[in-house]
């Protein structure tokens, strides 16, 4: 195991009540920059409760939170982002009726602009710098074909994988992806998470992905976070947590094909 | 002590003014989620009616009481004429725009319908008084209320019994609620939404006439009746929120109280005082009081 | 490539000006009017273009009139510079406070919102003798940088200042448009979400919008009070708002030329109309609006933008 002082992302003791219900409780986990986490769960079990409070939306009843050696407990959303840290979205948040193009651009001049109101309000939009960073998560992500498409009429595979790479126009260290393959048809599932992880592996991104499927974990996961009422139950790397009785009691429900201890 | 009981009278009746005026507009404003500047229109074409009804009536020396019914009925008349030739006519072709753009459409139609108005009654004033002088007035101690103005309460709130009875227990106002309430869903279950925009818009603006019609013998009828009338149902419609009855007849007691405290104890204060009670309610509840925030699903 | 339009624009403003003096003074006074209100336009184009239509832009219209017409009543300063700055100032804070409030809302119940700030100013107009209640109160000539012209120069002198105001805002809020801050509109109406996430505080943005577009406003207004020398309640009315937002529908928020090629136009067509058929003239507007709505959604200057690609697409 890394020593918590080399970890990109360190969280410690975190819990987190709603009055009387404990959504979240005892979460300590140290992430090594670079590496992908796949978070796993049944819904409830404080999946997106964790992911949360890491990205702002919610502050932690308890423990603290840790981003490059500095402390983001309880720091607002867009200061956040700001500082490095990105998600995307289980449902996939485009502009729609602007094109593929534009939607890149724009994330990227946002991203550019950010950090004052008034250079905003000076920078202009179209910039050849903006242009080629937004032609170049394009190409990334391998949907230059379709630049010139009103996002809304996109399919969902290519609506995700869009707004995947407009979290990271910013140049994050940090990845949080929301169920990346959900509402995506099992054929087209690998094939995502084959563009998406060597785009982001290419970008050097620290990536935690949340996932019911446990096949795209064991595949692209270098370790995986099991979720069990509101605390992790088993935090190793893939094979070993998907042999984890106590996962395939509460979350994967048999052993899956494949994957023997 | 005089005071205190002057305000609590005046209030009433104005906050009876105002819930007749707004009833309407929120009922349109919560089923069809339009913003209907036209409202204004309705009101004013009840008053003129109400005038021109009066006019006829009352030269030949018929009796009073009929004389209301008959204003009342007229008006009402032009109000389901004029709601089924916008409906028809304008608005169905702009449902599914973006809201504030129906709101100006609306403005639009306003606009066009404050000159017919001058083409029709021309610019001079009217009168309806007769209603009023007849029913006489009452002495409470050292105040004399007018009878007509105890009837505008009553009517106002038998008015909104009525409202809430039909909302509650009538088929027409259980599928209203609904609509009102979520309207997709509403159509997904088989309700045929536009009929019931129609019939909807035409209640609403039959009762837009009937609070022209009732207030007509309290006002000199003019051009610009509308006009200030549009705001004033704004503020009550917007205080009490979306297509709620029960909200329109709090805001308009609330509104009208104020007012009236305003009026008989600080009076530079009785126009700003409305809005600002306004603006109070939409800073803690920015959809009005009873209404339902929806928020929003990722 | 972008400097194109600046310098056309710059050169439109720079002809009108020496044109003037050789223009009858009914038309020159017509223009300022024009002028002034697209000030104002602008400001409404720069909010509707986020999808918010203020319904009560006549607050700061109204705050910058009042705010000369007070100085020249109540106090020595006539300077016309002075004064419109100071109508600028009072506006651009009114609206910075009613900003806190204003920015958390959208759509109906943004328009809503901003129509009840500006029917409480009317309010407080209408009932203050100090302000001159109904009648309102007449505006002092005022002076420009010591010189005070009369009569047509007067007229002149006014239009040539309401001019420069007009190209230093074209220019500004022309630079705005084509800046990230600017460009945010679109993507705020799409999914304003989305852009929360990719780091902007939507509202704080919103809140900057409405400041500007007051400002511009009660320049709008300030500049409007001395031409007509007069102020009363009816300019925070909500019909006055409503005015503008007409003159922003017709000619499309598409650009800052619209604003003001917009207003002179209406300017026109409202003389006219209202010397010919005095009766008929809000029917006629209404008309108009609804034609535009319905047909023409985003308004007549988007008919010229549409000639413009059909000419680029010809062989």
């Amino acid at each position: 195991m890394n020593s918590p002082i080399s970890a990109i992302l360190s969280v410690r003791d975190l819990e987190k009540t709603f009055g009387s219900v404990v959504a979240a409780r005892d979460i300590s986990v140290d992430v090594p920059a670079q590496q992908t986490v796949g978070i796993i769960g049944a819904n409830g079990a404080g999946k997106t409760t964790f992911v949360n409070m890491i990205t702002g939306h919610l502050s932690p009843t308890k423990g603290s939170i840790r981003f490059e050696g500095r402390d983001i407990t309880g720091m607002p959303s867009r200061a956040i982002t700001r500082l490095g840290i990105s998600r995307s979205f289980q449902v996939a948040q485009v502009f729609p009726t602007m094109t593929v193009a534009d939607n890149m651009r724009i994330a990227c001049a946002i991203a550019r602009g950010r950090d004052s109101m008034l250079d905003r309000l000076f920078t202009p939009l179209d910039t050849p710098e903006t242009r080629a960073e937004a032609d170049a998560a394009i190409e990334l992500f391998q949907i230059a074909p379709y630049r010139d498409a009103r996002a809304a009429t996109l399919p969902q595979g290519l609506r995700k994988l869009l707004d995947i790479a407009m979290a990271v126009a910013g140049q994050p260290r940090v990845l949080l992806l929301d169920e990346p393959t959900s509402g995506i048809s099992i054929e087209e599932k690998f094939g995502l998470m084959d563009v998406v992880m060597s785009a982001l592996k290419t970008r050097r991104i620290t990536v935690l992905f949340v996932e019911h499927d446990m096949e795209i974990v064991g595949r692209f996961a270098d370790r995986v976070l099991a979720f069990y009422d509101g605390t992790v139950i088993a935090d190793e790397a893939p094979q070993a947590v998907l042999a984890n009785p106590r996962v395939q009691q509460f979350i994967s429900g048999t052993r899956p094909a494949g994957f023997h201890a | 002590m005089l005071t205190a009981f002057a305000i609590f009278s005046d209030g009433l009746v104005y906050a009876a003014y105002l819930f007749l005026v707004a009833v309407g507009l929120t009922l349109i404003f919560g089923v069809m989620k339009i913003l209907n500047v036209t409202h204004g229109s309705f009101y004013a074409f009840g008053a003129y009616g109400a005038a021109t009804a009066a006019g006829v009536w009352y030269d030949r020396g018929l009796n009073d009481a009929g004389g209301l019914l008959f204003m009342v009925g007229l008006a009402m008349l032009i109000g389901l004429i004029i709601g089924i030739i916008l409906e028809r006519g304008i608005l169905r072709f702009v449902y599914g725009r973006d809201e504030v753009v129906v709101v100006l459409v609306t403005y639009a139609v306003f606009l066009i319908l404050e000159d017919v108005i001058v083409l029709i009654w021309g610019p001079r004033s009217y009168t309806a008084y007769q209603p009023m002088t007849a029913a006489g007035s009452i002495d409470i101690g050292d105040l004399t209320l007018s009878n007509y103005d105890i009837g505008l309460v009553v009517l106002a709130a038998a008015l909104a019994a009525c409202c809430y009875w039909a909302l509650k227990y009538t088929r027409y106002g259980r599928l209203l609620t609904v609509v009102i309430f979520d309207r997709e869903t509403a159509a997904a279950f088989g309700v045929n939404v536009r009929v019931l925009y129609t019939v909807t818009f035409i209640i609403g603006a039959m009762l837009g006439a009937l609070g022209g019609a009732v207030m007509a013998p309290k006002m000199s009828i003019t051009l610009g009746i509308g006009v200030e009338v549009i705001v004033l149902a704004f503020a009550v419609v917007a205080i009490g929120g979306m297509g709620s009855i029960e909200g329109a007849l709090i805001g308009a007691v609330l509104v009208g109280l104020a007012r009236a405290a305003a009026v008989h104890l600080v009076p530079q204060l009785e126009l700003f005082v409305i809005y600002a009670v306004m603006a109070l309610v939409l800073s803690f509840r920015p959809y009005g009081l009873f209404s339902q925030v929806q928020p929003r699903k990722i | 490539m972008t400097m194109r339009p600046t310098i056309l624009g710059a050169l439109a403003f720079v002809a009108v000006g020496l044109i003037a003096p050789w223009l009858p003074p009914w038309l020159v006074s017509l223009a300022t009017i024009a002028f002034a209100n697209a000030l104002v336009v602008l400001g409404l184009i720069i909010l509707w273009r986020t999808g918010l239509v203020p319904f009560g832009q006549a607050l700061f219209y109204a705050i910058g009139a009042y705010a000369v017409a007070l100085l020249g009543r109540y106090t020595p300063v006539r300077d016309v510079f002075v004064v419109v700055l100071a109508g600028a100032v009072a506006a651009g804070i009114v609206a910075f406070l009613i900003g806190f409030l204003l920015a958390r809302y959208r759509e109906i119940f943004f328009a809503m919102l901003s129509l009840a700030m500006s029917m409480i100013l009317y309010g407080v107009l209408v009932k203050t003798e100090t302000l001159g209640s109904t009648d309102g109160f007449h505006v002092e000539a005022g002076s420009f940088l010591g010189w005070r012209p009369q009569g047509a120069t007067r007229n002149l002198a006014l239009f040539w200042l309401v001019l420069a105001f007009s190209a230093a805002a074209a220019w500004l809020v022309a630079r705005y448009f084509r800046s990230v801050a600017g460009s945010l509109t679109h993507p705020i109406r799409d999914n304003e979400i989305r852009v929360e996430f990719l780091g902007i505080s939507v509202d704080r943005l919103i809140h900057l919008k409405l400041v500007v577009s007051g400002i511009l406003a009660g320049i709008g207004g300030a500049l409007a009070a001395l031409a007509v020398q007069h102020v009363d309640p009816q300019m925070a009315y909500w019909t006055t708002s409503g005015g503008f937002v007409f003159v922003t529908i017709l000619a499309g928020a598409g650009s800052v030329a619209a604003a003001f090629v917009g207003s002179l136009l209406f300017e026109l067509v409202r003389s006219i109309a209202v010397t010919l058929v005095p009766g008929e003239w809000q029917m006629i507007l209404g008309t108009a609006l609804l034609l535009t709505i319905l047909f023409l959604p985003e308004g007549l200057g988007s008919l010229v933008s549409r000639l413009r690609q059909k000419r680029k697409t010809a062989p």
